[in-house]
């Protein structure tokens, strides 16, 4: 047994996770690094589609088992297939429920309580159960039968009509808009576990996607009540700090540059020590931001000479804010990055060694993070129908045989 | 009223603008006690940061803060001072949490740093909040919301499907990266607090803003970290789609979501041929796909689209505007947005939260006018006399 003050938070936790796609399994992503065990529910009959095909890459080649996007979201997680058509499949979830603390599930609303195992069949079994179900726009309400991802979620908070150029069309942000909403999943489940902790009760928790990211620019319901205004998409522009920008540099990458005080902007007019800045259409921030066209020409006239890790170090380093504008494959390299470790590699039994992000929290002492690769389809059966429901081995092949652990 | 999720829970908050607000403002929204410190005479930056009521600047009337401030209590406290310390220092000896979002270094040269608090007060749990974390050569860096989104890797990828070679990707819109900071942060404190139960110890949570970034495109940073150059990406069919409106969202996955959209559109006889027999020739034929779905898009509404394509199964959304997302009758059923009433700002309409738990309705309060709890906390609680109260306003400790 691990000494006590390395077990992570959540240890003892047990999750019983119907989740599939992206953002449920975010959610359950994040309780299992925090030291959840979590039983990822599974049918080959409906296989969670991130094995098999992703709306950024389309088809995956390989099996079930070889999906890099599956083998990210589901890391620390045990998987037991059971084909819910089978009346004898979902008694073994009530079971599996009667011995958690927690269910999470993004299906359609209504596609869980048609089985069985909704809510109110998971409370029958386990009165202080905690569950959380996650869908595109909420349990409840007209539009509650509907269905989403990420983009258009993105699309109806309100997010999309702010993010992207002028003279573009909306851009409903990347896959991040589900983990943001698994994220908050996650927020809302421990939430739930310290209520439960302090007076016994469980907990129905009904989480609208679309409600999570419009959460996320709340401020800007805000500034539309207060001013009638709404947010102009402004592409890397700010509506009040100038220059404000992504400058391409000698090696064709970009750095951002932000410039918010008189203070800043000394700083960055010395740095750049050009003649041209001088004139009266830089004066003051006003004239800047009117005249942040031949701003950032001036700017990039600078930046294009220039190494972008050399200049990010000089810029912050007399006191502007600057920053290389990472992609996917450039981020991992980062120096900083890579000195924090932030980046590690898993060994999985199918694919080998992969390149998975760490936790999003450096805890100081519980042992936090990534534990194991993410499971073979149905790697747990025998462990979860054996060890925590105390099945006997001839029964488990029973069930194997008759198709229901499948 | 029914008691908040969080009840009991005492926090701390020593934010600034965005991230460590947000994430102190999820817990005092769900019922913990948050007690916001603010500079005296100052506060929150983001109180000077707009939009404000018909654009007239006021420290009481920012959206900004009063948005990320709903449910807590404000009191003033400047730590340069000795006494403004040893307060800090009480309050800390009480609290289950402190939030903060100091630059590294800074609360050890106060004396107020993880060791020492933890000294006083072995259960407090201390989450600190900055742009690259606690250690590494970045740490010291300062960022606005520009430098941080594109720190972390969020623009890998979009779904725009285009070769944008000239201009680079443009940032999330507000301050989504802030808020993906908070909301991280608001896992780990809850988590923390949790785990204290087992062991009796809190925590120090170092989380870095450019982390809480990257775990949220985590699926494209390890795909891309491997496939540096992935397969040209033309965009699935359907996608972003112009209506006669304005633009809505399809994404028709899976072959029954596929077959809606064929449904949806009255099942043209170019939909049944080979062009588009599976998802593979669909995405070989996109060329030849999409402006048949663009043409047919074009002469619909969105809303018109929207409800035709999900009767029909195929997730599919609007592009809706904030105005037209306060209106939308799916927020009003649910009551996402509720009205608050403020002293300065009046009466404004506010998202709540986006998730209902069936045991709490939600029970925000509006956000707290600069030190408007100095008397409730220094005096009731800690007892300081009333007439020292006003030698520390004088002293400008408070």
């Amino acid at each position: 047994m691990a000494a006590p003050g390395k077990r992570p938070p959540l240890d003892g936790i047990r999750v019983t996770d119907f989740t599939w796609a992206w953002a449920g399994p975010h959610g359950t992503l994040l309780l299992s690094m925090l030291g959840a065990e979590v039983i990822k529910i599974e049918s080959r009959a409906r296989l969670d589609h991130s094995r098999m095909r992703s709306l950024m890459s389309g088809t995956i080649q390989g099996g079930p088992d070889d999906s890099p996007l599956f083998n990210d979201l589901n890391l620390n997680k045990l998987s037991l297939t059971l084909d819910l058509r089978k009346e004898e499949a979902r008694a073994i979830v009530r079971r599996l429920a009667a011995q958690s603390d927690v269910a999470v599930q993004n299906m359609r609303p209504g596609v869980l309580d048609r089985l069985g195992l909704g809510y109110e069949d998971l409370r029958a079994v386990k009165p202080d159960i905690i569950m959380l179900s996650s869908s595109a726009v909420g349990a409840i309400g007209p539009e509650s039968t509907y269905a989403g991802y990420a983009p258009t979620f993105a699309s109806m908070s309100g997010a999309a009509h702010m993010t992207g150029y002028p003279d573009g069309p909306p851009i409903p942000l990347s896959g991040s808009v589900d983990l943001r909403v698994g994220t908050a999943a996650a927020f809302a489940v421990l939430a739930a576990l310290y209520h439960r902790k302090r007076t016994g009760e469980g907990q129905n928790i009904d989480l609208s996607s679309t409600e999570v990211i419009s959460s996320m620019v709340g401020e800007a319901f805000l500034e539309y009540g207060m001013t009638g205004r709404i947010q102009p998409r402004m592409g890397n522009r700010d509506s009040v700090m100038a220059p404000h920008n992504c400058y391409r540099c000698e090696t064709g990458e970009w750095v951002s540059i932000a410039v918010g005080s008189p203070e800043e902007w000394a700083a960055l007019k010395r740095l750049i020590a050009d003649p041209d800045l001088d004139g009266e259409a830089f004066a003051g921030p006003l004239e800047r931001w009117q005249n942040q066209k031949p701003l950032d020409e001036i700017v990039e006239r600078w930046t294009r000479q220039r190494n972008p890790a050399q200049l990010v170090e000089m810029l912050q380093g007399a006191g502007v804010r600057a920053m290389r504008v990472h992609s996917g494959d450039t981020i991992a390299s980062d120096p900083h990055v890579a000195a924090r470790g932030a980046v590690l590699t898993v060994d999985h039994p199918s694919v080998g060694e992969r390149r998975v992000v760490g936790p999003p929290w450096r805890f100081g002492e519980d042992g936090v993070g990534v534990r194991r690769a993410a499971p073979l389809l149905g790697e747990h059966n025998r462990y979860v129908l054996g060890e925590i429901l105390g099945m006997p081995d001839d029964e488990i092949d029973r069930l194997t045989e008759a198709g229901v652990l499948n | 009223m029914s008691p908040g999720i969080l009840e009991g829970l005492s926090v701390l908050e020593l934010g600034r603008l965005v991230a460590a607000p947000y994430c102190g403002k999820l817990l005092a929204d769900l019922g913990a006690e948050v007690t916001k410190l603010e500079e005296p005479g100052v506060g929150d930056p983001a109180r000077r940061q707009g939009p404000f009521p018909d654009d007239l600047p006021h420290p009481e009337r920012s959206g900004l803060f009063l948005y990320l401030n709903t449910s807590k209590r404000s009191i003033t406290l400047s730590l340069e001072t000795e006494t403004g310390r040893r307060i800090f220092r009480e309050l800390a000896g009480r609290a289950d949490v402190l939030i903060e979002d100091c630059s590294p270094g800074e609360l050890e040269r106060l004396e107020l740093d993880y060791p020492r608090l933890s000294a006083l007060n072995p259960r407090l749990v201390v989450t600190s909040i900055t742009p690259f974390g606690q250690t590494g050569p970045y740490r010291e860096y300062q960022t606005h919301h520009l430098n941080l989104y594109h720190s972390s890797g969020q623009t890998s990828f979009t779904y725009s499907g285009d070769d944008e070679e000239e201009r680079p990707p443009p940032r999330g819109g507000g301050y989504i990266g802030e808020y993906d900071s908070g909301l991280t942060a608001a896992v780990g404190t809850l988590a923390a607090v949790l785990g204290r139960e087992a062991s009796g110890r809190g925590q120090h949570l170092d989380v870095s803003k450019q982390e809480a970034m990257m775990c949220m495109e985590r699926v494209d940073i390890g795909r891309l970290t491997h496939e540096v150059q992935p397969p040209p990406w033309r965009g699935q069919v359907g996608g972003m789609l112009k209506a006669k409106d304005g633009y809505f969202m399809i994404t028709p996955a899976q072959t029954h979501q596929w077959e809606g959209l064929v449904r949806a559109m009255g099942d043209p006889d170019w939909a049944r041929s080979d062009l588009c027999k599976d998802e593979t020739a669909r995405y070989a034929n996109r060329e030849k796909i999409q402006p048949r779905v663009m043409e047919w898009a074009a002469g619909l509404t969105r809303d018109e689209a929207y409800h035709r394509l999900q009767t029909e199964g195929t997730p599919a959304g609007p592009v809706r505007d904030v105005s037209e997302v306060l209106a939308s009758e799916q927020a009003q059923a649910r009551g996402f947005f509720a009205e608050l009433k403020h002293p300065e700002a009046g009466a404004q309409v506010y998202p709540t939260a986006p998730f209902l738990f069936s045991n709490a309705p939600w029970q925000g309060r509006a956000a707290p006018l600069l030190g408007q709890h100095n008397a409730e906390v220094y005096c009731d609680e800690l007892e300081i006399p009333g007439e020292d109260l006003a030698r520390m306003a004088a002293a400008g400790v408070i």
